[in-house]
């Protein structure tokens, strides 16, 4: 996986001037924060299944090894092929060769953040095959060459003007409505025959289960189902991590999933496969990519719980500001920032761990209960080891060991007094005072105060 | 009861009003309140940057300068609830929760004629988990009026070292919580933090702003 081209706070100051990334952020992290909160809120059970989604992953993550044996062993009992792959460029291997052994130079695509990550497009390309998106807001984004700035709803940056623009310049010349429904319109006719001439379909997943092999994906617009049953063949490219034990364990994430993600009590599309049947052909692709190495953290390793709901960024309120392209990755947001850095190695992401106030909103409605600020604080730790620069070490350094007497604290204080009129132009307080008043030391600190009283 | 009050760094160099005001309200209801002298910090700021070794020191000195009080009281959740909710610390207390929660108080004899809206700080909300106690408290304060911020749970934007390190992010934050707060038309903006008040005061500050950041503490000491 691609490490983030910059650090975030750069990224940031950066995103943070585009007026209609800000707009549309605070509408629609607004929107389905609000539908979320009203359909978990009528569910009395909601904590209780909190807790299970985390119980069920936690012993998945536990036995991995065993689980993901027993997958392999059903998925080919039911006729399909399951292919290990190490890193990316493994996984596009395959889904080349699979490709290419049946002759096809275009494959129909459903939205996985999983290919995003392993740029499978960019490597189907090189070996001359063309994978178009059949997302809406995926098709869009790869039309103009940008890419996704959110899990759930990838083209949130862009409005219904630049879409029509786009798509008179390319799949659909001479249109002028910009009304959602003639945009769709627009889509639909120009995906209708990708669908029908594809040989190939290539998917991701958002479960596969261990006990029966059978593979799960939830949608909204119809058009993964379409990439998984018109196609003759079927690549499905699965994290390690998106395995739960047994089929039953789906009634709980089934559930939590389309609540904390779309705000609905279910989605509109829900697919469900078991091997191929007669003439038709699966291929799964097992893909680690960085992940065992995150499985080995104690801490950092509930990260893996995931399901990719994104509730985690619409209560954001750093994710809300900047958007996710200011987090260089395919996993924006409160998850981004702890997941990132484990799958590219923390020295390749240290700004991400520290792109969060700790407010704590995240852990609060992830429907797994990842422990995001916690695993933010062991992957800071993690961070300076691997990272900090010399004057930020010998400050902290400078500070910890000005704490650990009263005297030099005291003595501190009236230093910080004396210097308060040059310091604020310096160093981190002129990081400050750019937008913010510092408040003016008082004549006496607490501690003068009391010994008087 | 022996109740010790941790002023916390911050208050102690930047907020000492909030402090005094914190012993006032306790003596007002009979306690006895004792400053061990020795304290410093919690080492939440270490904690928070990832030098976890430097604030698990902290932390151990803040055992052995607080051992052997009943109750240890700040005016701060964030520092409260680091030693309790991190370090296991039990019996230290927030103010608003130490009050309602511990004591069963929720008048404490205040007068405070403003117009007030109240911010819920990030840690007081899911960290200490103080609930609705610091409501409870500004409802029973004769003359003054309660207004609700349309986002009274999100956060200002301080984050401790994030203030620094992500000053734009930060900033921008700030903006939204200093116009909700100001839509409010409200004097006083409080919360039960110091270090969010030097944002969202910073804030309100630059932007020469009429109303003024004010710790509960200073607000339920007032007569």
């Amino acid at each position: 996986m691609r490490a983030p081209a910059e650090s975030f706070p750069a990224a940031a100051r950066r995103e943070l001037a585009n007026v209609q990334l800000r707009t549309n952020l605070r509408k629609a992290t607004d929107t389905i924060r609000d539908k979320r909160a009203r359909v978990v809120g009528e569910m009395p059970d909601w904590e209780d299944l909190r807790d299970a989604g985390r119980a069920i992953k936690a012993d998945l993550l536990a036995h991995l090894d065993d689980y993901l044996l027993q997958f392999e062993e059903a998925v080919q009992a039911a006729g399909g092929h399951v292919h290990w792959a190490r890193d990316a460029a493994e996984a596009n291997a395959v889904v080349a060769d699979v490709a290419r052994s049946h002759g096809a130079d275009e494959v129909v695509k459903m939205k996985s953040l999983t290919t995003d990550e392993i740029e499978l497009n960019d490597a189907l390309a090189e070996h001359g095959i063309r994978a178009t998106e059949t997302d809406f807001a995926e098709l869009i984004l790869q039309l103009d060459g940008d890419w996704s700035s959110h899990i759930l709803v990838p083209a949130i940056h862009r409005n219904r003007t630049e879409i029509r623009d786009l798509f008179a310049r390319t799949i659909a010349p001479g249109i002028v409505s910009d009304d959602p429904r003639d945009l769709a319109e627009a889509a639909r006719l120009y995906l209708r025959e990708k669908f029908l001439a594809a040989r190939v379909g290539v998917s991701g997943a958002n479960f596969g289960v261990a006990e029966t092999g059978t593979i799960c994906i939830v949608e909204s617009e119809g058009n993964g189902r379409m990439c998984t049953t018109l196609p003759r063949v079927l690549v499905t490219v699965l994290g390690i991590e998106k395995l739960v034990p047994t089929f039953a364990d789906l009634e709980v994430f089934l559930q939590l999933l389309p609540r904390s993600s779309t705000g609905e009590r279910m989605n509109p599309y829900t697919s469900l496969w078991t091997g191929a049947t007669e003439g038709q052909e699966l291929h799964v692709v097992l893909l680690d990519n960085g992940r065992t190495r995150v499985l080995a953290d104690d801490v950092g390793r509930q990260a893996l719980h995931c399901i990719r709901c994104s509730a985690c960024l619409n209560v954001c309120p750093v994710y809300s500001r900047t958007g996710g392209h200011a987090y260089g990755s395919v996993y924006p947001g409160p998850i981004g920032a702890i997941l990132t850095p484990q799958l590219v190695g923390i020295e390749n992401a240290a700004s991400l761990p520290f792109a969060s106030s700790l407010c704590g909103a995240c852990y609060e409605v992830c429907p797994v209960k990842i422990d995001i600020p916690s695993v933010l604080l062991h992957l800071r730790t993690r961070a300076v080891s691997a990272r900090a620069g010399r004057a930020e070490r010998a400050g902290m350094g400078l500070v910890a060991w000005m704490f650990s007497g009263r005297r030099r604290f005291g003595a501190a204080q009236r230093l910080a007094r004396l210097a308060q009129p040059f310091a604020l132009r310096l160093g981190p307080l002129a990081a400050w005072t750019r937008t913010r008043d510092l408040k003016p030391m008082p004549k006496e600190t607490f501690g003068e105060w009391w010994r008087k009283r | 009861m022996r109740v010790a009050l941790f002023v916390t760094c911050i208050g102690d160099t930047l907020f000492p009003e909030a402090g005094r005001a914190t012993v006032s309200v306790l003596e007002r209801l009979g306690h006895d309140v004792a400053f061990p002298s020795e304290q410093t910090c919690c080492g939440q700021m270490h904690l928070n940057s990832g030098y976890s070794a430097e604030a698990d020191r902290l932390a151990a000195r803040f055992r052995s300068v607080f051992d052997g009080f009943d109750a240890i009281v700040s005016p701060s959740s964030s520092c409260a609830g680091t030693m309790r909710e991190h370090y296991g610390v039990e019996n230290v207390y927030e103010l608003s929760e130490f009050l309602v929660h511990r004591l069963g108080v929720e008048d404490v004899g205040a007068r405070f004629p403003h117009r007030v809206t109240y911010h819920a700080t990030c840690h007081s909300l899911r960290v200490t988990k103080v609930g609705d106690a610091p409501h409870r408290l500004l409802q029973r304060v004769d003359g003054l009026e309660l207004v609700e911020l349309s986002r009274p749970r999100e956060c200002c934007g301080f984050g401790g070292t994030f203030s620094i390190k992500n000053a734009d992010t930060s900033s921008a934050m700030l903006a939204d919580k200093c116009a909700d707060v100001e839509a409010t038309g409200a004097e006083y903006c409080t919360a039960l933090d110091g270090s969010c008040l030097l944002q969202i005061g910073g804030g309100l500050s630059r932007g020469r702003s009429g109303v003024r950041a004010i710790h509960l503490a200073e607000i339920l000491a007032s007569t």
